[in-house]
């Protein structure tokens, strides 16, 4: 069996910096598949107006295609590139709960994750992606700065 | 778009401005408006109202009750059955993690909701208890628990016949599923009253959804900065509206959805610590609501007058078998409708069972209504036709005066929660008014316009219209929403018992189960 690594992504520079990283740690491990995750923020419990409910599945696809289209399609494709064996996903969810998820799932051996871009005065209340990440995460996390 | 958002701003603007000035003609327009309305509503109002022969009882209301407690024993107290499986279904326990980013069955109760809890919870219980008095608590709980299978029933069918498109967004509600379950059983007439549903639909949104909205917004607002023309406030808010409706501004309507919420909790919040606060009067108020519900304690009309208020009440409130919470619920995209009609039977117990009565039990304990302290009876205002209250109060006002004798500033964020509750309820019925106005005339950008503007200019006329004629109207129009959809419904629930069996018995064996998250 061959070992399974997941990449979470957030569309910013410290994801690319993740994506190297993988890079690197995959092809000294050799046999590896890599699972590149896009998590868009999306909770069960928000309010909406009916008028947006009625919406909501046509947004999901849009948004899923989007994320899609402009991080994971060409996250996979460098990989490939490099000739590693990747694929991707795209999920919605809260990130830290959902990267753990998938994880757990695909019985991936670690999380590799590129340092949160939040700031303010979220980050400071509910703390980062990243940092609940490392701390509920049941497989190692790896953030790169 | 931009211009017109802007133009109506302006306008909303001038309007306020020179309110004062106009404010000695306006008397007159608010006068005339009332007057034209009245009568203009009155023999549709009578009709709805009309008593059975030989009695004072509404048949409209035994015609409510009676679906309830029918559907309540056709699917065996489905909601005292399912209730925990109902609380599964909320939580998301039944959600697969693979659907995430759908709406999630909350949502769809939450946006019901926002519909439902309002003015209703809070001028409706406090007209209930001022005419019926306590007594009329009783059973507005009463007709809340049966309403859960009225709901139950409904909002199954919502989901089970919606329409869905090829874009992916979803219409449904009374209209679809009257249409398409008649086609499916075989039974004529379904197109006819699909169509008369709608029609009464669209004057529930004008009237229930709308005016009676405008209307106590506006009691509220003057109670708090003094009288004037109610015109005005119905300017300003169907400026508002329109912006949001038409204009598409969605950052006002995403701030009141999450105020909102707020706003029911923190007057949940208040109403308990006034209760807790005279916990030793507790017993005593329900001793006044169960005295009051079979004795009357001297309200006009005696137990039936009670019985009769608590039941309209709580109709009104939740909707209960009117169908609009079909419309809210069908947006769920769930693989089992009937799941959805599950969640939905949790809404007229938050709604009336637990927000009305806690209105009502503030009323009572404030001691709002003046008893006779030589009879222990209610007396009665000098017209005859309510309990007198300790400022002549009623609607409202009652329910602010009952919170302010106990919180001295909570009648200001009561004033700010009505005016909330308003905004979002006319949001929401401006929603079920157009998903009936475009069954009758189709989907369309012009069409849809027309609908909008005829919604805003009904808020100005609720506004200035007394609280008479328009809560007359606003009832009778959600009542003969009721009377296609429950005479329907008696056709379709056999549809609703299908899935209801096949569902319980896969829940049983374990092919329906929970997730893992």
């Amino acid at each position: 069996m061959s070992t399974k690594l997941v990449i979470g992504l957030d569309g910013h520079s410290s994801g690319d910096r993740a994506l190297e990283f993988a890079k690197t740690l995959a092809t000294q491990i050799g046999a590896c598949e890599l699972l590149v995750v896009y998590v868009i923020e999306w909770s069960p419990y928000s309010f909406q107006t009916a008028e947006e409910n009625a919406q909501r599945h046509k947004r999901r696809e849009e948004e899923i295609s989007t994320a899609n289209e402009r991080v994971v399609a060409p996250a996979v494709a460098s990989l490939s590139d490099s000739g590693l064996n990747a694929s991707g996903r795209v999920r919605h969810g809260n990130v830290a709960d959902t990267l753990n998820s998938i994880a757990k799932e695909t019985g991936a051996s670690q999380i590799i994750v590129g340092r949160s871009t939040e700031s303010g005065l979220s980050k400071r209340i509910f703390g980062s992606s990243t940092a609940n990440l490392v701390m509920e995460a049941s497989v190692p996390v790896t953030v790169v700065n | 778009m931009k211009r017109i958002q802007h133009l109506a701003a302006s306008a909303a603007l001038l309007m306020a401005a020179a309110g004062p000035a106009l404010a000695q003609e306006a008397e007159g327009l608010d006068a005339r408006v009332n007057a034209a309305f009245a009568a203009a509503t009155g023999p549709f109002v009578s009709f709805i109202f009309a008593p059975l022969p030989g009695t004072a009882f509404p048949w409209i209301v035994m015609w409510l009750v009676i679906a309830a407690t029918i559907f309540t024993i056709y699917f065996g107290f489905v909601q005292f059955r399912f209730f925990s499986h109902a609380i599964g279904l909320v939580k998301g326990d039944y959600s697969d993690p693979n659907d995430a980013g759908e709406v999630s069955h909350f949502q769809a109760l939450a946006t019901a909701l926002s519909g439902t809890v309002g003015l209703g919870n809070i001028a409706g219980v406090a007209v209930a208890v001022g005419i019926g008095g306590p007594g009329a608590t009783f059973w507005m709980i009463l007709a809340g628990l049966l309403g859960m299978a009225s709901k139950f029933t409904e909002c199954t069918l919502g989901v089970k016949y919606r329409n869905e498109y090829p874009d992916g967004s979803v219409s449904g509600g009374p209209m679809y599923y009257i249409s398409k379950g008649f086609t499916e059983l075989g039974l004529p007439g379904g197109k006819i009253l699909a169509i008369l549903f709608s029609v009464f639909c669209i004057l529930g949104a004008l009237g229930g959804g709308n005016m009676f909205q405008a209307n106590q917004a506006h009691a509220q607002i003057s109670g708090i900065v003094g009288e004037y023309p109610g015109w005005i406030t119905g300017v300003i808010f169907a400026a508002v509206v329109f912006v949001v409706i038409v204009g598409g501004v969605k950052s006002i309507a995403r701030v009141t959805e999450k105020v909102v919420p707020l706003m029911g909790i923190l007057y949940v919040g208040a109403a308990l610590i006034i209760l807790l606060v005279n916990y030793d009067k507790i017993g005593w108020a329900f001793g006044q609501i169960f005295a009051g519900a079979f004795t009357g304690l001297g309200v006009a009309g005696g137990m039936v007058g009670a019985l009769i208020q608590g039941f309209k009440r709580a109709a009104f409130s939740n909707e209960a078998g009117v169908g609009s919470a079909a419309i809210a619920h069908s947006a769920v995209r769930t693989k089992e409708p009937i799941t959805e009609g599950f969640v939905s039977l949790l809404e007229p117990l938050i709604d009336t069972v637990v927000i009305c009565t806690m209105t009502a039990l503030v009323i009572v304990i404030s001691q709002q209504l003046i008893i006779d302290p030589t009879t222990g009876n209610y007396v009665l205002n000098d017209a005859g036709s309510a309990i007198a209250t300790v400022d002549g109060n009623s609607g409202v006002a009652l329910t602010s005066a009952a919170f302010g004798s106990a919180i001295g500033w909570f009648p200001y964020v009561l004033a700010i929660a009505v005016v909330l509750f308003a905004f979002s309820t006319m949001i929401s019925w401006s929603y079920y008014g157009l998903k009936a106005w475009t069954y009758l005339f189709g989907e369309g950008k012009t069409t849809e316009l027309v609908f909008k503007l005829i919604f805003c200019v009904f808020i100005v006329i609720g506004a200035a219209a007394s609280l008479g004629p328009v809560i007359d109207f606003s009832d009778a129009a959600i009542f003969a929403m009721a009377v296609v959809n429950i005479f329907c419904l008696y056709f379709l629930m056999k549809l609703v018992r299908t899935e209801l069996a096949s569902y319980a018995a896969r829940l049983k064996s374990g092919e329906i189960r929970k997730f893992e998250h």
